[in-house]
C-alpha cells in the first residue's frame, strides 16, 4: 500500500481556482475523508490524484513515484465512482475481472482473486446477472470488488453512497469500513456528507472555496474546529454560536444573559480582542445542560424528537439568535416556555467573528470529559 | 383552517393498486405526517387531496363536506412541492403575488403588495423580492415556495417533500422554521417525507403508509416507543433498530447464533421469534452481563455507534461522545430489559 | 434549477477528461482541433462565398474560365432580377444612350439597363415572388406552430387513448416522399379551387410542418416539469390559464427553433410550388428557377436572387439565435 503525497497542487480552470495550492500527505493504509459542500474543490483534488483531472501547477507522488503526469491507468489506482459506472452490457462477472483482463493477467489467477473478492463482499450469487438487475446496494459492492480485484496501491472513492437509498447507506457505510479494517488500503474518500465523514475517517480533511480549512481526526475536527466553517459544518446541527461582549470575566450575550469566562480562557479573550472586545462563543448542543438554576436563558422557539433524544431550539431574544440544546426525550417543552441552562465548561470554544478562526485557550482546558469512560 | 377526513380511499393505476382503504383525519391546526417509502403511495394521497388526481373510491371532507368533485382551484388548498414549482420566468414578487392575482380572489393591487411584504418579512427573503428565480439557491427557493403557499389563508397546507432536495445544513434549519410557522400560526398542515427524522421531529400525528395501506398511526412517541411491525421499527431511529433471531425455550430467551440469554419477562412468547433492541438500548458496562467484541466504532461527534459482534450477531450501540475503545477489543454490555421489543414471526408486534 | 446553480462550476467544467491547457501534449491537440474546425467551416460556406459574388458579376465575368476572383462588381444582376425590360434598338438606342450622356437624369437600374441596351419598363415579378413566399410561409408556420404547440400539450400532459399510435401516426406523413402525393394533391387543388391561392399553398405546408411542430414541441413541453401547471392550479388558475402564463413563457426556447424550422421549410419549398402555382401565388424559388428559361442563362440574376431569398432566413435565424442553439442542444444536453 502506498503513501500518496499532494505537493502545492493547484487547479486552474480558466480564471477559475477550482483548487488554492494545497500540501496533503496520506500515509500508508490510512483511510483520509475529504470533506466539504459541493463546488469546495474536493471530487476536483480526487480526480487529479486519480489522473482523471490533469493539475495545473505542483506535483503528486505515490510513494516516492511522481505521478503527476502520468495517465491514470499507469498509477496503480482504482476508482470508484459515485453512480457505479459499472458496464450495463457485461455480467457482474465481466465486470469484476475486466481490469484484470485488461492487463492480461493469467486465467488462473483472475479465478482466484474473483474468489476472493466475491467472498469478501458476499455477491457469489450476483455473479450471473446483468448490473441492470441489481439494487444500489449490490451494485456498489459489485463496483468495490471491481476496484479490489487489482489490488491497486490506493482506492479513490467518489461519494460512493450518495446514491442509496437510506436504508443501504447506513450499512454500506459500516461494510467499507470494515473492508478497509481488513485490508488496510490506502483511501482516499470523497463526501458532502459530515456524518459519512466521521464515520468512516481515520482523518478528515474539511475543504471550503477550493482551500483546506483543517485536516485533523474525527475528535479534534468534532471538539476542536480551526475556525467557524468547521465549527458550524461538522455536526448535527453545527455548533452554537452565540455574538457576545467581553467585559472583564463576563461574557455578555444576547438577550441580557452573561456568562462568566473560565480562567483558562481570560487571558486569550483579553489579549485578543485588544479594544474590540467581541467574540463568539461556541458549544456543542451537548454541552448544554438544562438545569433550574442555569447561568444562561432562553425561550422554546421548536422542540424535535429525534428518538433517543430531544433536540430544543432555544432562542436568547425574541425569536432570534436560536441555540440548540439536546435534551432527554422524557421532557416536555412546550413553545415559548422559558429554560435556564449552564454550558460545560471543558466544551466552550471562542471564535474571533472577524478573522473567523478559533481562539486558542492559554492552558488548554481538560479533556478527559469529553470521552465517555467505561470498559 | 379546516379539518380533513379521508375515508377509504383506494386509487388504482393501470397494473398496480396505489392506495388500498386509506382512511385518516387530519384535526383543525394540526400537524400530520405521512411517513413511508418511495412508492408507498404517500404523493398520491397528497395530490388527491389537492384534486390533482383523482380517487377510484372513498370520500375525502373538508369540514365534514365532500370535495370529491371539486376541481384543484376550487379547493382552496396550498400545495408546496419537492421542487420545480416556482415559475422561473417571475420574480420572487411575481410568484408570492401569483396566487393572489388568481382570477378567483381579484385580491386588490395595494392589498398585495402589504400581504407579499408581509409574508417575506415572516420567511426573511424580503432583499430577495426583486430577484428571478432561477438566480436564487436551493434554500431560498423553498422559502419563497412556503411564502406561496402560506401568503393566503387556505384550508389546509400540503407540503410533498420540501425539504429533501436541500442539504443537511438547510434541510435542519427550515425543518425548525417550519415547525415554528405552523404552531405559531396552527395551521392545519399535511406533510409527506420519506425521512423518518422529519417526520419525528416535526409531526404531531404520524401515519406510516407502506404498499397503498396504512400500517401504523399515532404520535411520534407511539410510532417510536410501540412500533406494531418490524417495518415501522425499522423505518423509524438511526442507527436501525437491532432485529434478533430468538428462541424461547424453558422461560430462557437464546438469540440465535450467538450466547446472549435473557430470562423471559413473559411465558406468552412464541418459541420463536424476533427481538428488537433500540441502539440506544445497548449500553457498554463493565459489570454487563453479556459479552462481545468490537467489530466497528462509528464516531459521529455527539454520539458513537459501536457495532458489537457476538458470535454470528451483530449488535449495534449507540453511546453519548466519543469512546476510549478500540477496534477489536473486547467488551461487556448490559441492555435496558424494559424497553425490549418482541414481534412475531410474520413481523406484527407482539403485545406483553 | 437548484443544483445546477450549486454545482453549477464544478460540472460544467470538470465533465470533459482532461480539458486542461497546461499539458503541453493536450495544448497542441487542442489547436490542431481548432485548425481542422476552421478549415472544414471555410470548405461549407464556398458554395454561399461562390453565390455570393456571382451575384455581383458582369455577363462576361460570370461565365470566365477559370473562374475570376478579382472582377469590377456590378448591379446587373439584381437589374435583371427585379426588373423588367425591353430590348432597344437602333435609333431608339441611340436616342437614349444621347440622353443619357447629355446629363439626363436616370437612376442607377436604367443605367446598367442601358448598358445592356434595354430600357426598364417597370418591376418585375420578382417582388412579387418574393411577397407571396412571405405570406406563404408565415402564414404556414404561424398557424403550424400554434395548432402544433396545443397539440404537442396536451400530447405530453393528457392520457390520451391511443397515444403512441397517434403520434406514430403523425409522424409517418413524414415519411413518404413528397412527389408521390403530388398528382392526387394537384387534382384535390383543382376541384377545390385552391390551386394557385394563398390559402392553399399555407395550409398544405401547415400539414407537412405540423407533423414536425408537434414532435419537436412535445420534447420541448415534456422538459417541462408538470409541477409548475399544477401549483398555477392548485393556487386558483384554470389550465388554460396555467399554459398561458406558465407553460408558454417557458417553451419559448422550443417555439423559437420549430419557427425557424418550420419557416425554412416552408420558404425553400419547390416541387408543390411548382406545380400547385402558377402566378398568382407563386413563392420565389420556383421563380428564380425559370429565370433559367429566357434569352440563356442568367447566371447573376439567379445568384442575385438567391441572395435575396436567403436574407429573411437569416435576419429570423439572427433574430431567435439566442433561443435557437439552446433549442437545438436542449435534449441531447439533459440525457
Amino acid at each position: 500500500m502506498a503513501t500518496i503525497q499532494l505537493r502545492q497542487v493547484e487547479k486552474l480552470f480558466g480564471e477559475f481556482q477550482a483548487v488554492k495550492p494545497m500540501d496533503l500527505t496520506i500515509q500508508s493504509g490510512e483511510f483520509v475523508v475529504l470533506l466539504g459542500p459541493s463546488g469546495c474543490g474536493k471530487t476536483t483534488t480526487l480526480r487529479m490524484i486519480s489522473g482523471l483531472e490533469t493539475v495545473t501547477h505542483g506535483d503528486i507522488y505515490l510513494d516516492d513515484r511522481l505521478v503527476t503526469w502520468l495517465h491514470p491507468s499507469e498509477r496503480d489506482i482504482a476508482f470508484v465512482f459515485q453512480f457505479f459506472a459499472l458496464y450495463p452490457h457485461m455480467s457482474v462477472r465481466q465486470n469484476i475481472v475486466f481490469p484484470l483482463q485488461a492487463v492480461g493477467a493469467s486465467r488462473e489467477t483472475i479465478e482466484r482473486r474473483l474468489s476472493e473478492v466475491v467472498d469478501l463482499l458476499r455477491i457469489a450469487h450476483l455473479l450471473p446477472l446483468k448490473p441492470g438487475k441489481l439494487s444500489g446496494g449490490d451494485k456498489q459492492r459489485v463496483a468495490l470488488a471491481r476496484a479490489l480485484v487489482r489490488r491497486p496501491a490506493a482506492f479513490l472513492m467518489d461519494e460512493p453512497l450518495g446514491a442509496l437509498d437510506a436504508e443501504f447507506r447506513e450499512s454500506m457505510r459500516a461494510e467499507i469500513k470494515q473492508l478497509h479494517i481488513e485490508q488496510e488500503a490506502t483511501t482516499v474518500y470523497v463526501t458532502h456528507d459530515q456524518v459519512e465523514a466521521m464515520a468512516m475517517g481515520d482523518r478528515i480533511v474539511v475543504m471550503s472555496d477550493a482551500e483546506i480549512q483543517q485536516v485533523g481526526t474525527p475528535a479534534e475536527v468534532y471538539y476542536d474546529p480551526a475556525n467557524l466553517f468547521v465549527a458550524q459544518f461538522i455536526g448535527s446541527p453545527g455548533m452554537n454560536l452565540a455574538p457576545g461582549t467581553v467585559a472583564g470575566d463576563l461574557l455578555s450575550l444576547p438577550g441580557g444573559n452573561n456568562y462568566r469566562i473560565a480562567p483558562e480562557w481570560q487571558e486569550t479573550l483579553s489579549n485578543t480582542q485588544n479594544g474590540a472586545a467581541d467574540v463568539l462563543l461556541g458549544f456543542r448542543p451537548e454541552a448544554a445542560e438544562i438545569h433550574v438554576a442555569g447561568e444562561l436563558s432562553g425561550e422554546v422557539y421548536a422542540t424535535e424528537l429525534h428518538g433517543a433524544y430531544k433536540m430544543l431550539h432555544v432562542s436568547l431574544q425574541e425569536e432570534h439568535d436560536v441555540v440548540h440544546i439536546r435534551s432527554d426525550r422524557q421532557a416536555d417543552y412546550p413553545i415559548g416556555a422559558g429554560v435556564r441552562f449552564d454550558l460545560k465548561p471543558d466544551m466552550v470554544r471562542f471564535f474571533n467573528p472577524h478573522t473567523e478562526a478559533a481562539l486558542l485557550a492559554k492552558r488548554p482546558p481538560p479533556v478527559s470529559r469529553r470521552e465517555v469512560v467505561f470498559t | 383552517m379546516s379539518n380533513v377526513t379521508l375515508q377509504h380511499v383506494t386509487k388504482r393505476f393501470p397494473g398496480v393498486v396505489a392506495l388500498q382503504d386509506v382512511s385518516f383525519a387530519i384535526d383543525d391546526g394540526e400537524f400530520f405526517v405521512l411517513l413511508g417509502p418511495t412508492g408507498a403511495g404517500k404523493t398520491t394521497t397528497l395530490r388527491i387531496i389537492a384534486g390533482l388526481e383523482r380517487h377510484d373510491g372513498g370520500t375525502i371532507l373538508f369540514d365534514d363536506e365532500p370535495v370529491d368533485d371539486y376541481a384543484p382551484a376550487d379547493r382552496d388548498v396550498a400545495f408546496v412541492f419537492q421542487q420545480y414549482s416556482l415559475y422561473p420566468t417571475m420574480s420572487v414578487f411575481d410568484n408570492l403575488a401569483f396566487p393572489l392575482r388568481s382570477p378567483l380572489r381579484r385580491v386588490p393591487v395595494e392589498q398585495i403588495r402589504t400581504r407579499v411584504r408581509d409574508t417575506a418579512d415572516k420567511l426573511r427573503i424580503t432583499h430577495l423580492l426583486d430577484r428571478k428565480t432561477a438566480h436564487l439557491s436551493g434554500g431560498e427557493m423553498q422559502r419563497v415556495s412556503i411564502g406561496r403557499a402560506i401568503i393566503r389563508d387556505p384550508r389546509v397546507f400540503l407540503m410533498d417533500e420540501p425539504l429533501s432536495n436541500l442539504d443537511a445544513k438547510l434541510r435542519e434549519a427550515l425543518r425548525v422554521e417550519l415547525q415554528h410557522l405552523q404552531k405559531t400560526q396552527a395551521s392545519t398542515t399535511l406533510f409527506v417525507t420519506h425521512d423518518q427524522i422529519e417526520a419525528l421531529t416535526m409531526a404531531d400525528r404520524i401515519a406510516v403508509l407502506d404498499e397503498g395501506c396504512v400500517v401504523q398511526m399515532g404520535t411520534p412517541d407511539d410510532i417510536y416507543d410501540r412500533p406494531t411491525t418490524t417495518f415501522v421499527a425499522r423505518l423509524v431511529g438511526t442507527p436501525r433498530i437491532n432485529l434478533l433471531d430468538t428462541a424461547r425455550e424453558n422461560g430462557v430467551l437464546t438469540v440465535k447464533g450467538s450466547s446472549m440469554e435473557l430470562r423471559a419477562l413473559s411465558q406468552e412468547l412464541p418459541a420463536s421469534f424476533l427481538l428488537g433492541i433500540r441502539p440506544e438500548d445497548v449500553t457498554p458496562d463493565s459489570e454487563g452481563e453479556f459479552a462481545g467484541r468490537v467489530a466497528l466504532i462509528e464516531p459521529l461527534g455527539v454520539e458513537t455507534i459501536l457495532h458489537v459482534e457476538i458470535g454470528d450477531q451483530t449488535l449495534l450501540s449507540l453511546v453519548p461522545g466519543m469512546t476510549p475503545l478500540r477496534t477489536g477489543e473486547n467488551v461487556r454490555f448490559s441492555i435496558v430489559p424494559d424497553r425490549l421489543h418482541y414481534f412475531d414471526n410474520d413481523g406484527h408486534r407482539i403485545q406483553l | 434549477m437548484t443544483s445546477f446553480a450549486e454545482t453549477g462550476p464544478r460540472t460544467a467544467v470538470t465533465e470533459g477528461i482532461r480539458v486542461d491547457k497546461v499539458n503541453p501534449r493536450a495544448r497542441l491537440l487542442k489547436n490542431i482541433r481548432a485548425v481542422v474546425v476552421i478549415i472544414l467551416a471555410l470548405v461549407g460556406l464556398i458554395p454561399v462565398f461562390a453565390m455570393g459574388i456571382t451575384a455581383f458579376k458582369s455577363r462576361a465575368d460570370v461565365v470566365a474560365v477559370p473562374p475570376k476572383l478579382l472582377f469590377e462588381p456590378t448591379l446587373e444582376g439584381f437589374v435583371f432580377l427585379l426588373t423588367d425590360r425591353s430590348q432597344l434598338r437602333g435609333t431608339t438606342l441611340a436616342e437614349a444612350q444621347e440622353n443619357a450622356e447629355g446629363g439626363e437624369p436616370i437612376g442607377i437600374f436604367d443605367r446598367i439597363a442601358l448598358q445592356n441596351g434595354q430600357r426598364i419598363n417597370g418591376p418585375s415579378d420578382f417582388i412579387l415572388r418574393l411577397r407571396n413566399s412571405l405570406i406563404i410561409a408565415g402564414g404556414s408556420t404561424l398557424l403550424s406552430v400554434t395548432l402544433g404547440l396545443f397539440a404537442a400539450y396536451a400530447f405530453s400532459r393528457f392520457e390520451i387513448p391511443g397515444k403512441d399510435d397517434l403520434l406514430f401516426f403523425i409522424l409517418s406523413t413524414r415519411m413518404l416522399p413528397a412527389v408521390v402525393v403530388a398528382v392526387p394533391l394537384f387534382l384535390m387543388y383543382r376541384q377545390l379551387g385552391l390551386h394557385d391561392t394563398h390559402f392553399g399553398m399555407i395550409l398544405l405546408y401547415t400539414v407537412f410542418n405540423l407533423s414536425l411542430t408537434v414532435w419537436l414541441l412535445k420534447g420541448f413541453i415534456d422538459e417541462i416539469p408538470r409541477e409548475y401547471e399544477e401549483a398555477a392550479l392548485v393556487d386558483g388558475y384554470t389550465r388554460l390559464q396555467a399554459f398561458f402564463k406558465i407553460v408558454l413563457p417557458q417553451a419559448a426556447t422550443g417555439v423559437a427553433a420549430t419557427t425557424v424550422f418550420s419557416f425554412i421549410f416552408a420558404w425553400n419549398e419547390y416541387a408543390f410550388a411548382l406545380m400547385l402555382t402558377s402566378n398568382n401565388a407563386r413563392t420565389a424559388p420556383p421563380a428564380i428557377a425559370t429565370m433559367l428559361g429566357r434569352g440563356g442563362i442568367e447566371w447573376s440574376a439567379i445568384a442575385a436572387g438567391t441572395l435575396a431569398f436567403l436574407i429573411p432566413v437569416i435576419f429570423i435565424t439572427f433574430a431567435l439565435r439566442k433561443h435557437l442553439l439552446r433549442g437545438v442542444t436542449f435534449g441531447a444536453v439533459r440525457q
